[in-house]
């Protein structure tokens, strides 16, 4: 039995002005699988996940997360779309004038009501901070914590709406070595644990061969190749190849 | 010679975006699922955490515009009148629009910066993510928080400047405490307090819009934060004198002078 494909996106298209990012770019995400895509600095890798997640707006094409259109949901039902869906920024986008408990429970406080959240906001949020290994940071300020553990606080905030698909921007550019195997040692524990699905952009070799189950090649903004990742290691085509040796 | 094209020029376009941000923060503003603690915090950053600053000048302000007046009303024999004009100039024009020229600096540059700083490292986006409007959020409450908290400030800016102009007062004469006062609202009508107070919620509303605009639409990283607090400031600054004009103007019109 095939899976059921929790992101279809069909002969997307974006441009800003002349420069055009997108053109009939169009993929699937399977249930349970972690798709990545690759492709050169400014060749729209993140550009496609935030119009995944419709934070910019596609030109044409249709996106359909976990069965809905995305780009016809109304700002309530797009609302409670994106809870099902977490996004992992390049930057970590952690708010920098709040604890680590505090941004942790800011998605709390527009998914869940108040008695919810007095009930139960707490045990969500030392969940989701023990399962990145940072149960001890819970009152401290993001300037307080190294790149790493930043990266990790995002991701639990990422886990807290417990959602069905994640979105990475870049999950390890930036990080040394072994904290880049760190991570994604957790994207692939996450991914078990939550059974997501994961839409990962990286060039990052190593966070390829070990979290992908899929690869898509990202260039002039159309898909140029998509395969499992040791399927590419072996091709002989001469673009390919420059990635991957 | 071809005249230059002013449809094109860089400070219409920025009006019309300016009036489009305006519009929206209206169009928000009555929207349901009101951010009443985000609110409530900011008129704590905005109008606590300012009042020391404020005082401060507002003191200094009364303190010196007496000092700088008394040979001028010297010389025309006219030193009684002194805290009737000081307490005049004050409460209509001087004490509302130096409060908001403090707050165009404090505030309008504060939030510039901070909300230029959340732009460039996608914590407003991290916002709109997590199913929560960031313009309502951020903007609304920033924006409502500085209408409300400047008439505010500028009460407090007024009452201060008038007792720093009582000192001024008694550095070289001798008035009581009960003359002084006596006069000063012998001298003030409802014409004088009513209009200044109203102009400072424009002022207020000025400085706000101002300073998320310009946070808010931050880009090319922190050279553009940077950029984006500046600008706040001297573009508010020049607002309120603008504001300033057209307030005493209508105020005229309307006989209130």
């Amino acid at each position: 039995m095939s899976a059921k494909p929790v992101i279809e996106v069909e002969n997307l298209c974006k441009s800003f002005g002349n420069n055009h990012v997108l053109q009939n770019f169009s993929m699937e995400l399977n249930e349970g699988e972690n798709l990545v895509i690759l492709g050169k600095s400014g060749s729209g890798k993140s550009v496609l996940i935030k119009c995944i997640i419709n934070l910019i707006q596609a030109d044409s094409g249709k996106i359909k997360v976990l069965g809905e259109e995305i780009t016809s949901l109304n700002q309530e039902e797009l609302d409670r779309l994106r809870a099902r869906v977490g996004f992992l920024f390049q930057s970590n986008a952690l708010y920098d004038s709040m604890t680590v408990r505090e941004n942790l429970e800011f998605p709390l406080r527009r998914h869940w009501d108040k008695k919810q959240r007095e009930k139960g906001a707490e045990v969500a949020v030392m969940n989701a901070l023990t399962d990145v290994g940072l149960a001890h940071t819970v009152d401290m300020m993001p300037a307080e914590l190294s790149g790493g553990m930043r990266k990790r606080v995002a991701l639990a905030r990422t886990l807290i709406l417990q959602p069905a698909i994640i979105l990475y921007d870049e999950p390890t550019t930036g990080l040394d070595p072994i904290t880049a195997r760190e991570i994604n040692e957790l994207i692939l524990k996450v991914q078990k644990k939550y059974n997501t699905s994961a839409v990962i952009i990286s060039h990052d070799m190593n966070c390829i061969s070990t979290t992908s189950n899929k690869v898509i090649m990202l260039i002039n903004g159309t898909c140029y190749a998509k395969d499992t990742y040791a399927n590419l290691l072996k091709s002989d085509d001469p673009v390919i190849r420059e990635y991957f040796h | 010679m071809k005249a230059p094209n002013i449809l094109n020029s860089q400070f219409l376009t920025e009006t019309g975006s300016i009036s489009r941000f305006t519009a929206r923060f209206f169009r928000e503003l009555f929207k349901r699922r009101q951010e009443w603690e985000e609110f409530l915090r900011q008129c704590y950053w905005v109008g606590y955490k300012s009042l020391p600053l404020v005082a401060i000048t507002a003191f200094i302000m009364g303190l010196v515009m007496t000092i700088q007046s008394r040979p001028t009303l010297v010389e025309f024999g006219a030193e009684a009148l002194l805290p009737a004009m000081v307490s005049v100039s004050l409460i209509r024009e001087i004490s509302p629009v130096i409060t908001a020229l403090i707050c165009a600096g404090k505030i309008g540059s504060g939030m510039g910066a901070e909300l230029g700083s959340m732009k460039v490292t996608e914590q407003i986006d991290a916002m709109d993510v997590s199913g929560t409007n960031p313009f309502k959020y951020l903007i609304v409450t920033r924006v409502l928080a500085t209408t409300l908290m400047l008439p505010v400030l500028s009460s407090l800016s007024n009452a201060v400047s008038l007792y720093g102009a009582y000192l001024g007062v008694n550095i070289r004469g001798q008035v009581s405490w009960h003359l002084y006062w006596t006069q000063v609202f012998d001298a003030l009508s409802f014409g004088d307090v009513v209009p200044a107070i109203i102009k400072t919620f424009f002022f207020g509303f000025a400085i706000g819009i101002i300073g998320c605009y310009m946070g808010y639409n931050s880009k090319k990283g922190t050279e553009g934060v940077g950029r984006s607090a500046n600008s706040a400031v001297v573009v508010a600054s020049l607002l309120v004198f603008i504001l300033d004009l057209i307030a005493v103007q209508i105020t005229d019109l309307l006989g209130l002078t």
